[in-house]
């Protein structure tokens, strides 16, 4: 069982977000792995974890690799997936791959994949359901789509027997059962599972781990296909919002429901 | 106005969801409108497209190997990306608006990917800008507005409920239906079940709701005193994350779960952790109550009671009612 995780570095949410000239600011120390990319981390180890408690893979069988397209900064989300216990850690770094959109992105995913299967076979690819900053959740329909992969997306449980995979997902109010054969591309959902907290020791391991750093030509990919150059949009304006007026706070001491009332219907909002 | 052509998703045929009529009143601004569909509209739903201006309904006739797609599986992403796919390729259309479900979402993305169109998640306005389709989108929790150009040929783009105001043309029209095959690929993937959620509430659905009432963990489980406010004001009831990964409420607002942006959102005991924020904050008017004075979400809403939820909710659902007769 040999499983690609696809990570994002991300803004953290709790820090001020922007853009300058068009592109989301990376600054460096407040960047982090997408959370939700924790989700597809813990399913891909458990995976793994599983066929080896029913003795299909031996002790050291079985390898969760995970891959990221990013500058230098995006090492902090490989060390926290190392954190995790995943076993490699891949960035693809160009400058031509920046400003890239969701083709070019997933383009560039999919040439990592295909590279790690020319190593050996993968079974499986698994993203999270979303990035934070984007918040797209397209990138694994793409990725599916490029690998020529079935794609089963945005599952809440996932069950693997004798090489198929079952999901089930709950999406804008339908419940659907879903199941295909491997190799296959798997994004799950925040509900999916509770990402695992990492233990001492791979937190120390974490910090001297090799990153290895993949070229475009490394991947036989042109990157005239990606970033800003490949684009099929272009960024016109990114500007912030005004603040909102001032907040009209009241302090319940038995009318605040009243209160409540009165602001919605003052403001013609009934 | 410009000649031209934009393609309509109508996912399911059999209603015409107040989204749809949004999409219709974007698209008339862009150029002639057309609808998509995958079964045949009912005569109502006709009325309404004819009455918003669309001329013409392009019925997919999708089949498989030479056998015919039926059923649940219409609704599949991939046959619904197939089917505006090949209604594109038919009609030689330039845009494609859908709304923005999560199975829309996959949808426009294979089928963009097919065309090699390129592609808008989630938009709040698509215009027209010296012949080139520009969408706005509010990102990062509602803080920033962007705005970017399609540069490809084709466009394909999602847009969020409340992005317009649906607007009825100035002449409606009799659509007329044109079927027209679809091939869909053979795919590995089995669709083993697909259960479409009863809702018995009377209430509008929580993702195109004018007005949203939440709650969440304060609600403590009970969520009576946000229905009860719900309905005084003809309101969807959502939850937050941690409320409904609690088993309290089905559905809930987040940037992972259904993103809103109603006239009017009310949050009951939800602190406003940045997930919340991220599905809401792009909401008109903000009202939050919180037993906690330093709860986060007072710092992004307009108005704020500080108080027992129990107490305030019920308060303000009778005051709307007595005062609104």
């Amino acid at each position: 069982m040999r499983i690609v995780v696809t990570a994002k570095y991300v803004p953290d949410i709790n820090t001020e977000r922007g853009f300058s000239e068009g592109r989301v600011v990376r600054t460096a120390g407040e960047g982090t792995l997408n959370e939700l990319d924790e989700n597809a981390i813990e399913a891909a180890l458990r995976l793994v974890e599983a066929e080896r408690e029913a003795g299909r893979l031996g002790a050291g069988e079985g390898e969760v690799v995970v891959v990221t397209m990013a500058g230098p900064d995006g090492d902090v989300a490989l060390r926290k997936a190392f954190q995790l216990g995943v076993d490699r850690g891949i960035r693809v770094s160009d400058d031509a791959l920046a400003g890239s959109d969701y083709f070019g992105t997933a383009a560039v995913l999919a040439a990592a994949v295909r590279k790690l299967g020319e190593q050996a076979p993968v079974d499986l690819v698994v993203t999270g359901m979303a990035a934070l900053d984007g918040l797209g959740s397209v990138v694994p329909t793409l990725l599916g789509a490029e690998l020529g992969l079935p794609t089963l997306n945005l599952a809440k449980k996932v069950e693997l027997a004798d090489g198929v995979l079952t999901i089930t997902r709950e999406i804008d109010d339908v419940t659907e059962s879903l199941t295909a054969p491997l190799p296959a591309v798997l994004s799950v959902t925040d509900g999916a599972n509770q990402p695992r907290f990492p233990g001492f020791k791979l937190i120390m391991a974490a910090r001297s781990k090799e990153i290895e750093v993949w070229s475009p030509a490394d991947l036989g990919f042109d990157p005239a296909v990606a970033g800003a150059a490949g684009a099929r949009t272009e960024t016109l304006s990114a500007a912030p919002r005004p603040a909102r007026p001032e907040v009209e706070l009241v302090t319940d001491k038995g009318e605040g429901g009243v209160a409540l009332a009165d602001f919605l219907i003052r403001n013609d909002l009934v | 106005m410009t000649n031209r052509t934009v393609l309509v998703l109508l996912d399911p045929a059999t209603e015409v969801r107040t989204s749809t009529l949004e999409l219709l009143t974007i698209a008339r601004a862009l150029g002639r409108v057309e609808a998509v569909a995958l079964e045949a509209p009912t005569v109502e739903v006709l009325a309404q497209l004819g009455a918003y201006g669309v001329e013409t309904v392009h019925q997919a006739e999708p089949a498989r190997a030479g056998s015919c797609v039926s059923g649940d599986e219409l609704h599949l992403p991939a046959v619904v990306a197939a089917a505006l796919a090949a209604a594109v390729r038919l009609t030689d259309a330039d845009v494609v608006l859908l709304p923005t479900s999560f199975a829309a979402k996959e949808a426009a993305a294979l089928a963009a990917h097919d065309l090699g169109a390129g592609l808008v998640i989630d938009a709040s306005a698509v215009r027209d800008v010296d012949g080139r389709v520009v969408a706005g989108k509010r990102v990062f929790a509602g803080s920033w507005d962007t705005e970017c150009a399609v540069t490809s040929d084709v466009a394909v783009v999602t847009v969020r409920a409340n992005s317009a105001v649906a607007q009825p043309a100035p002449a409606a029209v009799e659509p007329v239906t044109e079927g027209y095959a679809v091939e869909v690929a053979a795919s590995p993937v089995t669709l083993l079940s697909r259960t479409v959620k009863a809702d018995t509430s009377g209430r509008p659905p929580l993702d195109q709701a004018a007005v949203v009432v939440a709650g969440g963990r304060g609600t403590d489980g009970d969520f009576g005193p946000v229905e009860d406010l719900a309905d005084a004001l003809g309101a969807a009831v959502g939850a937050s994350r941690d409320a409904a990964f609690e088993g309290w409420w089905d559905s809930y607002v987040g940037q992972t779960g259904v993103t809103v942006a109603p006239r009017v959102y009310i949050g009951a005991g939800i602190s406003g952790a940045p997930h919340h924020r991220g599905g809401m904050q792009a909401s008109q008017v903000i009202v939050a109550v919180n037993s906690d004075p330093e709860a986060p979400i007072f710092e992004i809403c307009d108005f704020a009671v500080v108080g027992q939820l129990a107490d305030v909710l019920p308060q303000a659902a009778a005051e709307i009612r007595k005062r609104k007769g």
